[in-house]
């Protein structure tokens, strides 16, 4: 999984250890409690109906649409689905950094460690931000400001939050860049991101989230701009750095296989809903909703006959002005059986262990067995 | 373990200064020979500004009534002797007044720069960066300044403070610099709002607001310097505007009053003599043309320096 490194030769390169899940779970548990990161509530984020809307001119794009969720202290919670289908805006509401106008946050409550997000004020909710929940953004390419040096931009969020000495905040800097793997990084603190490589851009990124100790990261496809062999490494860095700190960290992402190595619960969302959630093995080994099928079936697979097309979901998913309210996922549905016109399906049980899923074929009483 | 690693890394591996944005900039402008020429004008304007009085054959104001007798009770010639360009129909040595016009222009080179920046980057930075209303109030009132005649509001704002302390400030310069200012931020303020308005839509931006970093610091630490080098362009190509500016007002009488003359003035009073004596318009008016030259080319050299992707666009 881990490939030799881009920029960093081999007696630099940080030793990497692969790790198993239950390695993963069982470092980030001793790392939660040895922390002494104070419970202050049963989960580390708690998101019950939260409703973005966007009011454009052609109308109220209903982006996230009563979207409930948690997130464990530690826990790694990978959110997939479609582009468009509300992941971002989700995460961006958490952080309250949805541009406003035209989005703005209309239902809900977002509780992080027991407080109420929503309900903080501007000044307050700046506090949080880096000090509490990190961001790591999908194109490290530009999200770095071209006229700063690294070493400014890690340090700023440690000044803003820390209050450390300039000496005491260098030092910190210096140490993060060695965590994140960036050979000698006391020489790099003056380096402007063009010296960078994409990969190290993203490490120096993911330094930035980490630099006051978040309890959240929320992870906006980390990888996306980045090429495979990068971003196995990214994501081993995340993964590692997550259960040493016991970050708990909310996962973005369109690519299963990144959900599935990463996350210990998946989050299937789609138009705007979350459809399906469960734990990521039963998940990927038992779905129960067809939208999943069709993202797992989606993935090419190694023995595919070469010059067959790739398998798709036909159709589009549904404009979020004014959805209908049915089934959204219904027109695309590849065994729509007797879909009821007019209600929704809730979001039901299946079979216990928090897997739930939002369709009326695999509830009970339904089609699909 | 940190400086540890500094040690003993710093001597396997001497690493090369860090060659920031600035730097790149400042390197790509010395390689440009016309802004180098621009360069050397503008040294040479400013050095005559700054050090004129100092280095000049005779005070501005002195008459060399002798010499001109002597001479018919015309103009002396340039090369005369004591004068190397002359003097005019009084016997005041033109060199010494063309380096006090230098001054003068200088001054209002930079005074007018500066009532264009305090005013132009504040009001074109709140707009752009708080958008919506005070957006749409602050460019409204930058349309009415922009569609108002530049020159007729500076004579009246002249007219009017003419006789009180602000209007007799530097010999009455400092109003028409004021002026000329108050006229000439709008450029600058549409310019700044509009770097603002692409520059926060940069994830870098969303990135910088995701740590928690302030707004203030956001605009003066993020966004003002990725928008800098166009406003430092039209800054520097602002100048040889405000200069012609002054020059414009001295011709036709506001702004310095005798016997200080600025280059403007100069071309004035010499014109009635500009068949016997044409030294008297033609140096003033070759002055005049290198230092717009100098700046010009400075600023275009800038432009190319802090833009590259512009070059040979324009």
């Amino acid at each position: 999984m881990v490939s030799a490194g881009e920029d960093v030769s081999a007696a630099d390169a940080p030793t990497i250890v692969e790790l198993s899940p239950d390695d993963v779970l069982r470092a980030r548990t001793e790392a939660v409690s040895a922390a002494g990161i104070g419970r202050k509530a049963d989960h580390l984020l708690q998101v019950r109906g939260l409703s973005t809307h966007f009011f454009t001119p052609d109308g109220e794009v209903q982006a996230v649409d009563d979207v409930s969720f948690d997130v464990g202290y530690g826990e790694t919670l990978g959110l997939v689905g479609e582009s468009g289908c509300g992941k971002s805006v989700t995460a961006l509401s958490i952080a309250r950094l949805v541009p406003d106008p035209p989005g703005k946050i209309i239902a809900g409550s977002i509780l992080f460690d027991g407080i109420d997000v929503l309900k903080l004020s501007q000044d307050d909710m700046r506090k949080l931000r880096g000090k509490e929940i990190g961001f790591i953004f999908q194109d490290p390419l530009t999200s770095l400001n071209p006229t700063l040096t690294i070493g400014y931009q890690i340090g700023e969020s440690i000044r803003e939050h820390m209050g450390l000495s300039s000496k005491a905040a260098r030092d910190r800097i210096t140490e993060l860049l060695a965590k994140v793997g960036i050979p000698r990084p006391a020489d790099r603190l003056n380096d402007y991101p063009f010296q960078f490589s994409g990969g190290m851009r993203q490490r120096v990124m993911i330094a930035i989230a980490l630099s006051c100790d978040p309890k959240l990261i929320l992870a906006d496809e980390p990888t996306t701009a980045l090429d495979v062999t990068i971003q196995a490494q990214i994501l081993e860095l995340i993964q590692r750095l997550s259960s040493e700190f016991g970050t708990a960290v909310l996962l973005i992402t369109h690519d299963l296989g990144i959900a599935a190595g990463m996350c210990d619960r998946v989050n299937v969302m789609y138009a705007g809903r979350i459809v399906e959630t469960g734990k990521v093995d039963e998940l990927f080994e038992n779905p129960r909703m067809p939208y999943a099928w069709g993202l797992l079936d989606s993935l090419p697979r190694i023995d595919d006959v070469r010059g067959d097309r790739l398998r798709t979901i036909e159709g589009m998913p549904p404009l979020l002005i004014s959805p209908p309210v049915a089934c959204r996922f219904g027109p695309r549905c590849a065994c729509p059986g007797h879909l009821p016109r007019t209600s929704e399906p809730e979001l039901t049980d299946r079979g216990g262990h928090g897997h739930m899923a939002r369709c009326f074929a695999t509830d009970t009483g339904g089609w699909i067995g | 373990m940190a400086t540890n690693t500094t040690v003993v890394e710093g001597k396997l591996a001497k690493p090369k200064a860090a060659a920031g944005p600035w730097r790149e900039a400042f390197g790509r402008l010395i390689r440009n020979k016309l802004a180098i020429v621009g360069l050397v004008l503008v040294i040479l304007l400013l050095f005559a500004g700054i050090f004129g009085p100092l280095i000049a054959p005779w005070p501005y104001q002195v008459q060399d009534l002798a010499a001109v007798q002597a001479n018919g009770n015309r103009p002396l010639p340039p090369f005369s002797p004591n004068h190397l360009l002359g003097t005019d129909q009084l016997g005041r040595d033109l060199l010494s007044r063309l380096l006090d016009g230098a001054r003068i222009s200088v001054t209002v080179a930079f005074v007018v720069q500066i009532v264009i920046i305090l005013i132009g980057v504040p009001v074109g930075a709140i707009a752009g960066w708080f958008g919506n209303r005070t957006d749409n109030f602050l460019m409204r009132i930058t349309d009415v300044i922009y569609a108002f005649p530049d020159l007729l509001f500076i004579i009246l704002l002249s007219v009017a403070f003419r006789e009180t302390p602000f209007g007799q400030a530097l010999d009455g310069l400092f109003l028409v610099f004021v002026a000329i200012g108050l006229v000439g931020w709008v450029t600058v303020a549409r310019l700044t709002r509009g770097q603002m308005l692409s520059l926060k839509e940069t994830e870098f931006v969303e990135a910088a607001k995701a740590i928690g970093v302030s707004d203030r610091r956001i605009v003066t630490r993020h966004l003002l310097p990725n928008g800098m080098g166009p406003i430092i362009v039209a800054i520097t190509l602002g100048i040889p505007t405000a200069i012609l500016a002054e020059a414009t007002l001295a011709y036709i009488g506001i702004g310095v009053q005798p016997p200080r003359a600025s280059w403007g003035s100069l071309i004035a009073d010499g014109q009635k003599y500009i068949r016997g004596e044409p030294h008297l318009v033609l140096f003033p008016a070759i002055v005049i043309a290198l230092a717009l030259i100098g700046f010009t080319f400075l600023g275009d050299g800038l432009r190319d320096a802090l833009d590259p992707k512009l070059k040979g666009k324009q």
